[in-house]
């Protein structure tokens, strides 16, 4: 089938930038946001698109995160798209709604610029914030850079409004490493875009004043086990709509995705799984290795709620050794969240790879190649027999 | 002004069969303020009493569209739905001449203290929005915990009266005079005992263009201990003691909508609820002073904002 694949311009842009312009082509009806670093670029931009008319969104400059989710909560539920942004411990302040936005089953989508949690106060780049709100019923998609960011951005209205799912979207990419660097990337055009996000037309809303409904009732136990399962259902069926979703947008942009991405995994002796834009500097080292005949792959998460354990378990099975590699740790846990739900995928696998968990890059910590690489030759020893660490190795700690 | 035969023509929008306790003040005021309402309306509630109370899952007590989202967002989750109501209009998604109102309620927990911040937002940003407090004085919901409105002296699960402690020792906070510091078109304090005055207020909050908040004495039997049949009574004695003056402030303007001749004495306020037993104990005459002179103060200060001698 011959597809013809949508006329699309090259921008050198940041990844906030590339953001608030996926945010301008989809025109939100409210947005409604509070400004924190690394995420404040995206709606310092969405506000002069605002004022210069560029969209007809309704604005509101609320006085906190908590309120920015609420009144985003309350948007939606009166039927409107709406979309808002957040870090760090604005995510952190919003906590509390995160998990009613998903029961109520509102289809808001957020951009959460990755940043570390304090304390101690830190602004750059880790993924503590998003983790440590993954049990909340938000899907979560993670990108590489700033092009993945901005398709994503795209995708996800399409994904949370989908009318099996109905769930909440968090769009995360690595604070200042993707949200303040240059990038060039392709975009769109407006009217691709519109076309490919449509319209919300919500099956139930609080404008429909003509069929009243109650919103966020309060539920006994009879009936709050079935709330939090219909719930799960839709999150894990989440799974399917963005297969669907990324497959009708490749076919507009030629960019096709995944629930993740392998990277020279299919004849691979090792792997590292590793999340966002450090995937970026894995796959480099992984050609360096290669060219010395290092049979390495990597494996780069996209969806990470629902975590797609049976598809990432398939993917890695063949390997002798897996390095899970976190920018997050889950203090008090053997390791980082990523390195818990690889492990726990792969636990029914029959000849499993060993697995390995690192920590690493908290906090802004630069992570080169050199460290990667030193991920790779502790690997090669695991494949050739040492044991794992139960605990996860913290990556360059100053001692 | 509606009068009372066109009132009872009206229909309930909090309809019966909720679970709040006989003689609850928050679902009387509820149904005054809807009273105040004409065409569609849009409600939402704070979570304490109010709302767990009338949404028990799969029922509801609501008749019109209801949201609740947690305690201390009411503000904020309406300041969505108006701003909705506003966009989806302008992009023509709802008809051009369909009028929708929005009120959100809240206790004074989730008002004077924790939601604060939240009504705060609200308010300064100027939504088309009602907000009414439904003043109780204290966190019923979770047991009778004092909050930011609970009267000096009463004596609550977290300010109890012993040997040591006579019940709260800080005065309550004045919320209707924060919120008329937010220069918004309409801020009214009201009572569930004077329906008429209150069913006005809310017409007229409804009736601005921006933000009006209502503060509304709604007696908790259980709280105030005193009995169920009591709820009106009590009330209409904190207005009459100027405990809680009725008045409204529209643009600015101080307007008080009730002058006794002659104010009671607060003890007549005071004296039937159990909360304040212990004010009553000899050796506490001074704390009784003190409340009387607070209220005397405060309802000095206002009959000079409002102008009247
Ligand atoms: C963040 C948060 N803190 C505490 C609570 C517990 N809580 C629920 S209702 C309530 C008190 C409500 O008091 P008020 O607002 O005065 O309303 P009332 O119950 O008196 O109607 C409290 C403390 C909560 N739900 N959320
Ligand atoms: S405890 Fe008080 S406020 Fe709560 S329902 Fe009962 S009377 Fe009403």
């Amino acid at each position: 089938m011959a597809t013809t694949i949508a006329t699309q311009k090259p921008v050198a842009m940041t990844g906030n930038g590339g953001c608030a312009l996926a945010m301008k082509q989809i025109n939100p009806d409210v947005v409604a946001a509070y400004p924190i670093t690394p995420q404040t670029t995206i709606v310092e931009e969405f506000a002069s698109y605002v004022a210069n008319g560029a969209v007809d969104t309704e604005y509101i400059n609320v006085e906190s995160e908590h309120s920015a989710m609420s009144a985003s909560m309350g948007a939606s539920a009166a039927g409107a798209r709406v979309m808002t942004a957040t870090s760090s411990q604005g995510l952190a302040y919003m906590w509390e709604l995160l998990s009613i936005a998903a029961a109520m089953r509102l289809p808001i989508v957020m951009h959460n610029v990755n940043r570390a949690l304090s304390g101690p106060l830190n602004i750059h780049c880790d993924q503590s914030d998003s983790m440590g709100a993954r049990d909340m019923g938000w899907i979560h998609l993670f990108g590489e850079n700033a092009q993945e960011a901005y398709d994503n951005t795209i995708m996800s209205i399409r994904i949370a409004e989908h009318a099996d799912i109905l769930l909440p979207v968090m769009v995360l990419y690595d604070g200042f490493i993707i949200s303040h660097a240059i990038d060039r990337f392709e975009v769109l055009e407006d009217a691709d875009v519109k076309a490919f996000v449509g319209e919300r037309i919500p099956e139930r809303a609080l404008l429909d004043t003509d069929n009243p409904m109650t919103f966020g009732p309060f539920v006994m136990p009879a009936y709050y086990t079935e709330h939090r399962y219909a719930m799960r259902n839709a999150l894990m069926k989440a799974k399917d709509v963005v297969l669907e979703v990324s497959k009708e947008y490749g076919a507009l942009t030629g960019r096709t995705y995944g629930l993740f991405e392998e990277y020279k995994l299919d004849d691979a002796e090792i792997g590292i799984v590793v999340i966002g834009s450090t995937a970026g500097t894995a796959k480099y080292v992984v050609d360096e290795m290669r060219a010395k005949g290092i049979k390495v792959g990597v494996l780069k998460p996209r969806l990470f709620r629902p975590f797609p354990a049976e598809e990432i378990a398939g993917a890695l099975s063949h390997l002798k050794a897996v390095a899970v590699m976190d920018r997050a740790d889950s203090l008090g846990a053997a390791g980082g969240p990523v390195s818990l739900e690889v492990a726990s995928a792969l636990y029914g696998v029959a000849n499993r790879p060993e697995v390995q968990g690192y920590v690493y890059g908290l906090g802004g910590r630069e992570v080169g190649p050199d460290l990667i690489g030193s991920v790779v030759e502790d690997l090669q020893k695991i494949a050739a027999g040492d044991k794992p660490t139960t605990a996860a190795k913290y990556l360059g700690v100053k001692e | 002004m509606a009068t009372i035969k066109e009132l009872s023509k009206r229909e309930d929008l909090l309809s019966g069969g909720h679970s709040l306790c006989a003689g609850c003040g928050a679902s009387i005021a509820v149904r005054q303020v809807l009273l105040g309402v004409r065409g569609p309306v849009v409600c939402g509630s704070a979570t304490g009493c109010l709302e767990v109370s009338t949404t028990s899952f799969p029922m509801t007590a609501w008749k019109t569209s209801f949201i609740h989202n947690a305690f201390e967002n009411s503000a904020a989750t309406m300041s969505g739905v108006e701003a909705a109501y506003q966009v989806l209009k302008r992009k023509g998604k709802i008809p051009a001449d369909k009028r929708i109102k929005f009120v959100a309620f809240g206790g004074d927990g989730g008002t004077y203290d924790i939601g604060l911040q939240s009504l705060s937002g609200a308010m300064e940003r100027g939504h088309d929005m009602v907000y009414v407090c439904y003043d109780n004085g204290a966190y019923m919901n979770t047991g009778i915990q004092r909050s930011g409105a609970t009267p000096f002296g009463a004596s609550t699960t977290t300010s109890p009266a012993g040997k040591a402690g006579q019940g709260k020792p800080q005065w309550r906070k004045d919320l209707t005079q924060i919120m008329a510091a937010h220069h918004i078109p309409y801020v009214a304090q009201a009572s569930v005992s004077h329906w008429k005055d209150l069913v006005d207020k809310a017409e007229k909050a409804f009736a601005v263009e921006g933000p009006a908040f209502l503060n509304v004495l709604a007696p908790c039997p259980r709280g105030w201990r005193v009995p169920n049949d009591m709820t009106i009574e009590i009330a209409k004695l904190g207005v009459q003691t100027g405990f809680w003056p009725l008045y409204e402030i529209v643009d600015g303007e101080y307007k008080i909508s009730f002058k006794p001749k002659e104010l009671k004495p607060v003890v007549d306020f005071l004296k039937p609820q159990g909360r304040f037993k212990h004010l009553f104990k000899p050796g506490n005459e001074q704390l009784l002073e003190t409340f009387q002179s607070e209220v005397t103060k405060s309802w000095e200060k206002l009959k000079k904002l409002a102008g009247v001698e």
